[in-house]
Formats: structure tokens, C-alpha cells, sequence
């Protein structure tokens, strides 16, 4: 019975004098590997080249704001609940009177911090968060020497703010600045 | 008395010219080892698609100096439960066979100073393959001290490896050598060289002697300890083989001293069946060129062909996999040997029927 198309009769017939004294087997695999000498290298030389992520890829979280460059995140909890690895903590605290351009709503996060050695970059905070204020980015954390290093603070997660500084805001928007603009 | 004399007789530009002469050839081994590092990497990346050490100078040229350094600076470990003193003779007495060989190869023709022609070979000794053979089988003691010193069950049994594989195809390389010596009939590195220039490239011994040369780069593969042959370090059953418990550049120096084996066994293999120095297709003594001029080109010749040695010896490691212990001694006693026994009753025949 034959599943796929993939399979391959085995050679199981003796082998012929030529094939016993080995030297010409060995001189036909030594023809394969120089052929290899002389083919396209596949080396991406990382910290000059990097290889383009795919636009689904899911690296470092970002904490969106809006237009105007106020905060979107309400401090709902719902992405810590969402989080299978418990990354996660924060802390609310009410919008007074005269913060309205910093942050969207009357409750925001005081405190936010993701822990990134526990993030297994799943993606269910994005698909949590009613607001729109947390997405994951095409980048992956880069190494530290500690600890308290990989834990990152809402200002390491913060996106760039569009008012003050609209060109690395539009740079940390990357691909899904299309996909706003549809929106 | 009469041996002061004699020492009396022996003038001071021949002692200065030797130790030129020796300086330069221990130093140049050297650099060809340090770059075949450097060389092997490069191949190894360029058969496996990938581009190889790049990071150190253009090209990754500096690399094999940084590999020097890291393992200079690298801390030294001698295991307690070792015989220390073997310990730290087993590299060093690597080191030094590898070295050794060197002595007895013609470099080049002659070179003209001062009115005396001055020879391209540390020593034009009459057994000069002999010699070779002699200091070749003393490498095996490398191994051998520095797996048993290292009082390591891994190490004992790839040297025990080693020391067999090496004594088993010294047979085959000796017999292949054999009728080798019977066209020739000098042992004298010189003269094979010489038997080989003059009338042209077809009068390589390798257009005699095909087979026995196969045999013969079998062996020096096996006698190198590189692939398929490199059993005494097979790191999937032995972890790392007889240096194992070696670190910092007594590791390094077995290392290294493969890497001189590899360059001096390409040498010896171009000296007795590529024409040693000889330009293929030119016939140096009608050009009536300078002989400094003749003797930089046939050394640049020599070169070349080690390095072609040197490249095959690397381009076969990255391709074959490794025998097993049971396939390699068959090859060894059942294949080579009688081949080898083979090649030189009918190299004996068609010598004495020429004769006649």
C-alpha cells in the first residue's frame, strides 16, 4: 500500500566490484562536495544583514498610544489574565484633571511591566486587549548581562510619542502602519 | 685529539647556513600549520555552503593568530590523578616528530653564495626515507604517553587506537615505498628528486608507480590521524580522544602538530611521486635562468603542491565519514598489504626484465 508518492525503493541488490572497492563511490561523493565549493553561500552576516521577519512575526511587546500621542492602555488587567506565563504586572491609577493629554481614558497604568524571561511571545495579550494599546513587534529582546535587565518597564515599552517624535514613531510602527491606515 | 681536529675542519658559514637553513624550515612549518587552521575552517565553510571565519582582518586572515592567543591565554589544567611528567612530555614530543621530518627535504635546487652551492636540505643523509620512516613511528609515542598520562579510560583507549592504526599502515606505506626504492635504487631524498627532472613531467614516478601511490596516500592519511582514518579521535565514542584531558596550548600543540604532519606528509608525497621541485613541463636546466631564480620557483613549486596535498587531505575530511575499527584494520592487513605486496613483486619483475 502506497500513502504518499514520496517513497523510494531501497537498492538491495550485492554490491558490484566497483561498488566494493569503494574508491569510485568515494571520488563521486568528492565530486559533490567540490560542486558545493563553488555555490551560493547561505551565511546572513548577522549584526550588518538581518533577515526580514515574516509580518505575523511575534517579538517585543509595544505599548500603543493614539493620534495624539496619549496613552491607549487602561489598565484593565485583561492581558495579565490572558498571559499563560504570568509576564505581566501592573498597576492603575486615575487620570487627574490636566493629564488629559497623556493618558486616553480616566484610568490608566501606573505601573506596567512585562517580564521578558517569562514571555513565550504568544500573542494572547494582543488578542486580549480591548483597546488596542498593547501589540507585539518584529524585534526580540536583545541580551543583557541581569536579570532586572529582561524586566521591562512601560517606558521600555512605550511606543515613541507621534507629537514629539513622529518619525521613530512611525519607524516602531514598522508593518502595522498599514494595517492602521486601513482602520 | 683527533677529534678536536676534525671539529677544527668544519667551517663557520656551513654551521651558519644550517641554522639558517633549519630556522627558516621550523618556522615555515609553523606558518603553513597556523594558516591550514585558518585553511581548514575556510574549506570546511565553503563545502558546507557557509563562508567561514571572516571577523578577524580581511577575509578572517588574522584568525589563526586569535586561536594562538586564546588557547596561550587559556587556563592550564594537568589532572591530579595523571603522570605529570609523561603528561607534559606527550605534546611536546608531538611537537617535536612533527617537526623533525622536515630535515631531509629538498627544498629547492642549490643556491650560489659567496662560490659555494649552498643546498636547499638540512641533511642530504643516504637513508633519507628511512629517516623519515624512523622519526614517523616515533610520533605514535605522542599519542601513546600523552593518552596513557592522561589516566583516562577514553584517552587510554583512542591512544591504544592510535598506536595500532599507526603500526598497522607503517606495513602498507613501507611496501608501497618498496618499489618505489627498487626504480630509483637510492634511499638518498636528493637523488629520487633527480631521478625525477629532466626529461619532463611523464618522468614522475606517480606514471610509474600509480598504485602504490594510492596505497601510499591511503596511508599517510591513516599515519596523519585525518579522516576516514582519524579513529584515535572519534568524538562520538571517545568523547575527544587521546588529548581529552589536555588544555591551553598543550592541546594546542597536539593540534598543531597534525596540522605539521598534514603539511610535511603533502611534501614527502610531492617529493616521491610529484617530482619535488620540478616545474612541470619546463626543462630548468635548457632555460639557463639564474639558479636564485630557479631555486625560489622550484621552491614555489614545492609549495604549491604540498598545498594541493594539503587541500585534498581537507576537501576528503569533509566528505567521508569516519571507518570503523573493524573496516579500518581490514583495509589496513587485508587490502593494502597484500596490494602493496602486489605492486612491488610486479615493480621487481618488469625492473629486472628491463634490466636483462
Amino acid at each position: 500500500m502506497q500513502l504518499t508518492q514520496r517513497a523510494k525503493q531501497v537498492d538491495r541488490r550485492p554490491m558490484t566490484w566497483l561498488e566494493k572497492i569503494y574508491l569510485w563511490n568515494i571520488v563521486k561523493g568528492m565530486w559533490i562536495t567540490l560542486s558545493h565549493l563553488f555555490k551560493r553561500k547561505v551565511t546572513i552576516q548577522y549584526p550588518e544583514q538581518k533577515r526580514t521577519f515574516s509580518k505575523v512575526f511575534r517579538g517585543l511587546q509595544v505599548l500603543n498610544r493614539d493620534e495624539e500621542g496619549r496613552e491607549r492602555c487602561t489598565a484593565c488587567g485583561l492581558c495579565a489574565v490572558a498571559c499563560p506565563a504570568e509576564a505581566i504586572t501592573m498597576e492603575a491609577a486615575e487620570r487627574q484633571p490636566g493629564e488629559e493629554h497623556l493618558y486616553k481614558e480616566e484610568k490608566y497604568a501606573a505601573k506596567y511591566e512585562i517580564n521578558m524571561l517569562r514571555c513565550i511571545f504568544c500573542g494572547y495579550c494582543e488578542e486580549a486587549c480591548p483597546k488596542d494599546a498593547i501589540y507585539l513587534s518584529e524585534t526580540f529582546a536583545p541580551s543583557n548581562y541581569q536579570r532586572k535587565g529582561f524586566i521591562y518597564k512601560k517606558e521600555d515599552l512605550l511606543i515613541p510619542n507621534p507629537k514629539e517624535n513622529p518619525e521613530a514613531y512611525q519607524q516602531a510602527l514598522g508593518e502595522r502602519r498599514e494595517a492602521q491606515a486601513k482602520k | 685529539m683527533r677529534g678536536n681536529m676534525y671539529l677544527l675542519q668544519i667551517d663557520k658559514f656551513f654551521i651558519l647556513e644550517k641554522f639558517l637553513l633549519v630556522g627558516f624550515i621550523i618556522s615555515l612549518s609553523m606558518l603553513v600549520a597556523m594558516y591550514a587552521t585558518y585553511a581548514e575552517r575556510k574549506v570546511a565553510a565553503f563545502l558546507q555552503d557557509r563562508i567561514g571565519p571572516n571577523r578577524a582582518g580581511i577575509f578572517g586572515i588574522l584568525q589563526p593568530l586569535a586561536d594562538g592567543g586564546k588557547l596561550f591565554f587559556k587556563e592550564e589544567i594537568i589532572p591530579l590523578a595523571s603522570s605529570k611528567t609523561l603528561f607534559v612530555i606527550g605534546p611536546m614530543l608531538a611537537m617535536i616528530t612533527a617537526l623533525l621530518t622536515s630535515a631531509v627535504i629538498p627544498w629547492g635546487p642549490g643556491l650560489p653564495i659567496a662560490g659555494r652551492n649552498v643546498s636547499l636540505q638540512i641533511a642530504d643523509i643516504n637513508i633519507g626515507i628511512l629517516y623519515i620512516f624512523g622519526v614517523v613511528s616515533l610520533g605514535v609515542y605522542g599519542i601513546m604517553i600523552g593518552g596513557w598520562a592522561s589516566n583516562n579510560k577514553f584517552s587510554l583507549l583512542a591512544a591504544i587506537r592510535g598506536a595500532s592504526q599507526m603500526v598497522s599502515y607503517e606495513l602498507p606505506m613501507g611496501l608501497a615505498l618498496i618499489a618505489l626504492l627498487m626504480l630509483v635504487g637510492d634511499l638518498r631524498m636528493s637523488t629520487i628528486v633527480q631521478d625525477q627532472i629532466g626529461k619532463g613531467f611523464f618522468n614522475w614516478h606517480i606514471w610509474y608507480q600509480p598504485l602504490g601511490f594510492i596505497i601510499f596516500f591511503i596511508c599517510a592519511l591513516a599515519e596523519c590521524n585525518r579522516t576516514p582514518f582519524d579513529l584515535p579521535e572519534a568524538e562520538n565514542e571517545l568523547n575527544f580522544g587521546y588529548h581529552q584531558e589536555y588544555s591551553s596550548m598543550k592541546l594546542g600543540f597536539y593540534l598543531f602538530a597534525e596540522y605539521i604532519n598534514m603539511f610535511i606528509s603533502g611534501v614527502v608525497m610531492s617529493t616521491l611521486y610529484f617530482g619535488g621541485y620540478d616545474i612541470p613541463f619546463v626543462n630548468e636546466a635548457g632555460l639557463g635562468w639564474d639558479p636564485w631564480v630557479l631555486s625560489v620557483l622550484g621552491f614555489v613549486v614545492l609549495m604549491t603542491k604540498a598545498w594541493i596535498f594539503i587541500f585534498i587531505f581537507m576537501w576528503i575530511r569533509w566528505t567521508i565519514p569516519r571507518f570503523r575499527y573493524d573496516q579500518l584494520m581490514n583495509l589496513g592487513w587485508k587490502s593494502l598489504i597484500p596490494l602493496a605486496l602486489l605492486n612491488m613483486v610486479a615493480t621487481a619483475v618488469v625492473v629486472l626484465w628491463l634490466k636483462k
